[in-house]
């Protein structure tokens, strides 16, 4: 336990001092990735119950709305305060939708969960105050009127980014190992079991709902920290989509899964871009069927195969 | 003697199905009911209503004289009514030990800690008591599905036994259990139960378990009870002969499919 802490602090810290010297497109692509990563840490928890939302873009556009909007009003680029207003307008939301949606599974889950984010994207696409379909820009962050810059300019998006990978990455690496975490692929295995034992159901998917919550919009704020721009595009279903895309290739038998695979989603897909503009979703499509062919658990179990000293 | 369990009317349709009409049961501390029945006769029903899995349509249930009817399944279980399955309702891919960690998690706690590790060695080795009581300790690190029968529905019952319930209600325990392996399990179950002082009421077919390990036993036909008394006297009712252990008896009910 301890020694896992320890690691995932020192990845942390290296790559913190790795972004003082990395190149400006690798800092913007790694945050945005990293981003991506916390979002889909909470899609696991959601997973891992035999849960797949198709709704997390609600919680990623309304986190980086949440700072948008309230940069703005309060004439704020305090990003600490920005971030975590965005987490808690986020767990708010999901304290309500949760009740409903608790109640259902497979695929009335997740199309509902889709339901809810199409809604807030409709609303966004209507909303002229916040720049209609276009959006609107954020002004750059700030920690207490201060940035710090490294070879590239300022990073601070990059290191809110890490530090909030950590800090959740600790807390989903713990979780899974606790009797909540256990509870997740209890549910999914048999739910009347659960019931007899003397925990509700409900209450447990609640539970994992808010905290998947939290986490994607800790994920929203950020990305709208870094990118300096956020639009309705956020809550479209492609992009829930892209979430579940990146925890089926990252895998979900491990925190480190979603990680993995929102960095390899992104690298993939800058480079897919730039070797075919036109036909690049092929390209990550065919990423993604060979992997669940020949990696059915995600690319994680690679590492888990090596360390574990299995055969390939 | 005080009654521990009592049903009222108790009843309950399937729309035009009923399946339990009428049934009047009355179970006192420290005793071993049986219950016969053929298939259909609404055994199951009975067990799903008194654990709040199934709402009754009509009829009441007391438990220690007050009603529980309306209370679900976990509160039910907390009151002290655990319940076995007649198809073990266990978490298939996952572990013995697995299992028998997550109940134990679920147990100690009200609400799921979110961070403290569930495989601790304290809990594993609790984990690995309660399997040695059950002589199943051999398969700890296998997966669910791959265990035979028999030992699929000890770790159902001792899952059943983590609360120390004052009733136990076991849902044809030896089903799918070869003739010869039906003793010993009901022996190591009985024993189990015996240690805890819990009253039981259990389904079974096979006369000779019955015989063998209940004090009452209860004829169950088409969702009544058509005779409640001494094992012998039940076993030689003229109507039981004729509607449950006569020829209806060789009916394929291992081939029935019922979840809880
Ligand atoms: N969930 C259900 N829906 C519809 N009919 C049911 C349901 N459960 C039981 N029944 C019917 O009720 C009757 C009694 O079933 P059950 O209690 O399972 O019998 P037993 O356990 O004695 O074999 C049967 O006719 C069965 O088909
Ligand atoms: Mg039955």
């Amino acid at each position: 336990m301890k020694y896992a802490t320890t690691m995932i602090i020192g990845a942390g810290i290296a790559l913190l001092a790795a972004g003082l010297f990395m190149p400006g497109w690798l800092t913007f692509l790694l945050t945005l990735a990293f981003a991506k990563g916390l979002v889909v840490m909470g899609l696991l928890l959601l997973m891992r119950a035999g849960l797949v939302s198709f709704g997390q873009g609600l919680y990623y556009c309304l986190g980086a709305y949440c700072v948008g909007i309230a940069g703005d009003y309060f004439e704020t680029q305090n990003a600490l305060l920005l971030i975590l207003l965005a987490v808690v307008v986020c767990v708010a939301l999901a304290a309500i939708i949760g009740l409903l949606l608790c109640r259902y599974r497979d695929i009335f889950f997740a199309m509902f969960s889709m339901a809810f984010s199409m809604i807030l994207y409709g609303v966004l696409v209507k909303s002229s105050a916040f720049g209609s379909s276009d959006g609107f820009n954020v002004k750059p962050p700030l920690l207490f009127g201060w940035t710090p810059t490294g070879e590239s300019g300022p990073f601070l998006a990059y290191g809110l980014a890490v530090v909030a990978l950590v800090g959740v990455g600790i807390f989903v690496w713990r979780y899974l190992r606790s009797p909540m975490g256990y509870a997740g692929e209890a549910v999914r295995e048999n739910e009347i079991r659960v019931e007899y034992l003397g925990a509700s159901v409900r209450r447990i998917i609640y539970t994992k709902y808010l905290l998947a919550a939290a986490m994607a919009g800790l994920g929203g704020g950020i990305t709208a920290l870094a990118a300096g721009h956020i639009d309705p595009e956020m809550a479209y279903w492609t992009t829930s989509g892209e979430f579940v895309f990146i925890a089926l290739m990252g895998g979900v038998g491990h925190a480190a899964g979603p990680v993995i695979g929102a960095v390899l989603f992104e690298l993939l897909r800058t480079y897919a871009f730039q070797i075919s503009p036109y036909t690049w979703q092929m390209i990550l499509g065919i990423a993604l069927l060979v992997i669940i062919l020949y990696l059915p658990k995600g690319v994680w179990s690679l590492v888990e195969r090596v360390t574990k000293g299995k055969p390939l | 003697m005080s009654a521990l369990l009592e049903t009222r009317s108790l009843a309950r349709n399937f729309g035009a199905v009923t399946a339990a009409a009428d049934i009047d049961v009355t179970i006192n501390a420290g005793e071993i009911v049986g219950v016969i029945g053929s298939n259909g006769a609404g055994k199951t029903t009975f067990i799903n209503m008194v654990t709040g899995y199934l709402a009754p349509s009509s009829g009441e249930i007391l438990f220690k004289g007050k009603s529980i009817v309306g209370k679900n399944p976990r509160q039910v279980m907390r009151a002290g009514i655990c319940r076995s399955f007649q198809v073990a309702q266990l978490f298939p891919e996952l572990t013995v030990l697995d299992n028998v960690l997550i109940a134990y998690g679920i147990m100690k706690h009200k609400i799921l800690p979110l961070m403290s590790p569930l495989a601790t060695k304290a809990n594993i080795q609790q984990a690995e008591q309660l399997l040695e009581e059950y002589g199943i300790t051999s398969y700890m690190a296998e997966t669910v599905v791959t265990l035979p029968q028999g030992v699929r529905k000890l770790l159902d019952i001792a899952l059943a036994m983590l609360r120390k319930p004052e009733i136990l209600l076991l849902d044809e325990p030896t089903s799918g259990v070869a003739i010869d392996d039906k003793f010993e399990l009901m022996d190591t179950v009985m024993r189990a139960v015996r240690k805890s002082g819990a009253a039981v009421l259990f389904v079974e077919h096979d006369m000779e378990v019955i015989a063998r390990y209940s004090t009452r036993l209860i004829a169950f036909y088409d969702g009544r009870v058509l005779a409640d008394g001494a094992v012998s006297e039940v076993m030689n009712d003229e109507k039981v002969k004729e509607l449950v252990t006569g020829h209806h008896l060789d009916i394929d009910y291992e081939q029935e499919v019922q979840h809880a």
